[in-house]
């Protein structure tokens, strides 16, 4: 066998950098996203030395002096901008969620046979398409998107599952508050014209 | 180009050959990512395909995202790779006051590089980073943009105009519809 060839000494590692679990940019980046406020205290706590680096007095001077008086007020009143959207657009969505209901609901199709439609997923941030092919996995039933008659999409699950699905998403998904799923029964509406 | 976010397509597997002809080419564009290429690129390993909006197809190895594709144009490399070996690849520099707009996806333009906290290969500041031993990127090359004052680089992109001809004229268009940190393609989420 031949021998193994020796990685050549001169080659540089691959650089690893950290990303910011904020807004997952590096670093120096942060002062753009929107985030910086919370960003800097995720420095701080998870990478201490850099967070000194980069926030130090010295360097946010250094940072600043290189750009014109002018710019400098720019750049500050679109950091200002950029950030208050991204805290108001967080607060409207957390409101948005607290607001929101799932809403489970047990539809008779036909005496002793059920479908489960689920509804108000997608405030949560799931994916509509995924959850349904989970749905259908795990309870062995055909599950499906489909289009809600108050517009919109919901999951429609063959048989009776509901209390399943509860629970399901209690155990998956702790973002969603229990309060907000809500179980409810109707009878499909017959058609008119089936008399 | 991916200034919205979006949701992958679907994801296949890259036939061996396939992956063999995109080794060759990676080389090819990128000359100087030889040494790495078996880190990049392990031989054995399975490579995905994932399908993303306009047509896009962006290389993946298991988590990690390498490089995309528009239909049959260029390379680009994924800034993550850029990240880990920035060295492997043709630079330039924007100056402070173009990064934010950069990254707020606008096009990059040509003042940002010229200006005295841009570099350009064939600068007397150049140095060693950003010289390319002095000869000008012509256009349609996939650069990297690197920022003034800052360590990672911000975009990546193809150019619009060689630099040669930046220089001359130090006004327009010089990267239309790169991918930058902070886009729809950088908050990706790889499962």
């Amino acid at each position: 066998m031949a021998e193994v060839q020796a990685p050549p000494s001169d080659l540089r590692p691959a650089k690893s950098v950290v990303y910011c679990g904020v807004c997952t940019l590096p670093p120096e980046y942060c002062e753009y996203g929107g985030t910086t406020k919370k960003c800097e205290e995720w420095l701080s706590t998870h990478h201490p030395s850099l967070h000194t680096a980069l926030y130090s007095p010295e360097a946010l001077s250094q940072n600043l002096s290189i750009l014109s008086v002018e710019a400098q007020k720019r750049a500050e009143k679109d950091a200002a901008k950029k950030a208050a959207k991204a805290s108001a657009t967080e607060a409207r969505e957390a409101e948005k969620r607290a607001q929101s209901k799932i809403i489970i609901k047990r539809v008779e199709r036909n005496k002793r046979k059920y479908v489960t439609e689920v509804s108000g997923l997608e405030h949560f941030g799931l994916d509509l398409k995924k959850i349904a092919k989970e749905f259908g996995k795990k309870f062995a039933t055909g599950s499906s998107v489909t289009k809600a008659p108050a517009g919109g999409e919901e999951i429609t699950v063959q048989g009776d599952v509901s209390e399943d699905i509860r629970e399901w998403l209690e155990e998956n998904y702790e973002q969603i508050p229990e309060d907000n799923v809500e179980l409810v029964e109707a009878k499909k509406k017959k058609d008119a014209t089936a008399g | 180009m991916f200034k919205k976010e979006f949701s992958p397509g679907a994801k296949s597997k890259v036939k061996s050959s396939a992956q063999r002809a995109l080794r060759t080419k990676l080389l090819e564009t990128f000359p100087k990512l030889e040494p790495y290429i078996d880190e990049i690129l392990p031989k054995k390993e399975q490579l995905d395909v994932l399908k993303i909006p306009d047509r896009v197809s962006l290389y993946v190895l298991g988590t990690t995202p390498l490089f995309y594709q528009h239909m049959d144009d260029p390379l680009i490399p994924h800034l993550q790779l850029v990240h880990r070996y920035p060295w492997c690849f043709p630079r330039v520099r924007i100056d402070r006051g173009g990064v934010r707009f950069v990254l707020s996806g606008a096009t990059l333009m040509v003042p940002g590089l010229t200006s005295p906290g841009g570099r350009l290969p064939g600068d007397d500041d150049a140095g060693e980073e950003y010289g390319n031993d002095g000869k000008e990127y012509e256009e349609g090359r996939v650069v990297v943009v690197d920022a003034e004052g800052k360590e990672n680089a911000c975009m990546v992109g193809v150019l619009k105009m060689a630099t040669g001809e930046m220089k001359e004229k130090k006004k327009g268009v010089a990267i239309e519809n790169g991918h930058y940190v902070g886009d729809g393609l950088w908050k990706l989420e790889l499962r």
